[in-house]
């Protein structure tokens, strides 16, 4: 499974969301590749992408996509990341 | 936290802001004061919101703000400013900011160790609040080191 975490710079908050979100998912037991990136990297490194974790921000400039936009709104909120992640996945 | 990625240069307590612009330019501040980045890179801090919106505010009450990788980044580091009154930066869940976290990094593939310990330290829903009311550069530096 592939996730991708979006943000500006793809330095910073989507590093934070990546790290959090491998937390997260080893906490799920489950496994993934998960990538920070930026909005211009989006069309490449989200093609292929089930799940794109965000801040709200980004949902309009992201658009339209295959894959799941979860949008996150405190990144250092490891419950609300579970209960979104686990919702998207389960 | 290592010390060497927080300065004591690099924090800055109480500070008065006008705005959310002047608030990122005081992180911006902080970062050139320690050696981290050059004064250029307070505006590119300043773009990236303005481009993008204040995504930068990712979690109640404080606001990560950086820039890319580029020239006006000299080393991977870290600021940490508090603010006296809390500025809004148009957030629609996180506002308003108390403190401004400044961050530079010299290259994207590096930096994942430095924003792990950030998660460590920001994962306790207490940090911000014991941030922001630090009163010595000492107490900045046991709180980012998860020592309480």
């Amino acid at each position: 499974m592939k996730i991708v975490a979006i943000c500006g710079a793809g330095v910073g908050s989507s590093g934070i969301l990546k790290v959090n979100a491998e937390r997260v998912l080893d906490r799920l037991g489950l496994e993934a590749d998960v990538t920070a990136t930026d909005l211009r990297s989006i069309a490449v490194q989200g093609a292929n992408a089930q799940i794109i974790l965000t801040s709200p921000e980004f949902v309009e400039a992201i658009g339209k996509t295959n894959a799941d936009v979860i949008v996150i709104n405190n990144y250092f909120d490891l419950e609300e990341l579970e209960e979104k992640l686990d919702a998207a996945l389960g | 936290m290592p010390h060497r990625l927080l300065r004591d240069d690099a924090v800055l307590l109480g500070m008065r802001v006008r705005d959310w612009q002047d608030a990122v330019r005081t992180a911006g501040l902080a970062l050139s004061r320690a050696d981290i980045a050059t004064p250029a890179y307070s505006d590119e801090m300043i773009r990236m919101i303005e481009e993008h919106g204040p995504y930068v505010v990712i979690a109640p009450g404080l606001a990560l703000a950086h820039a890319r990788p580029g020239p006006a980044v000299k080393a991977d580091g870290l600021a940490v400013v508090t603010l006296a009154e809390p500025v809004t930066f148009g957030h629609p869940y996180n506002d308003p900011v108390r403190v401004v976290l400044g961050l530079a990094v010299k290259t994207r593939d590096t930096h994942l160790g430095m924003i792990a310990e950030l998660a460590n330290v920001f994962n306790d829903k207490t940090a911000v609040d014991r941030l922001a009311a630090a009163q010595t550069v000492d107490e900045v530096h046991s709180i980012m080191e998860g020592v309480a």
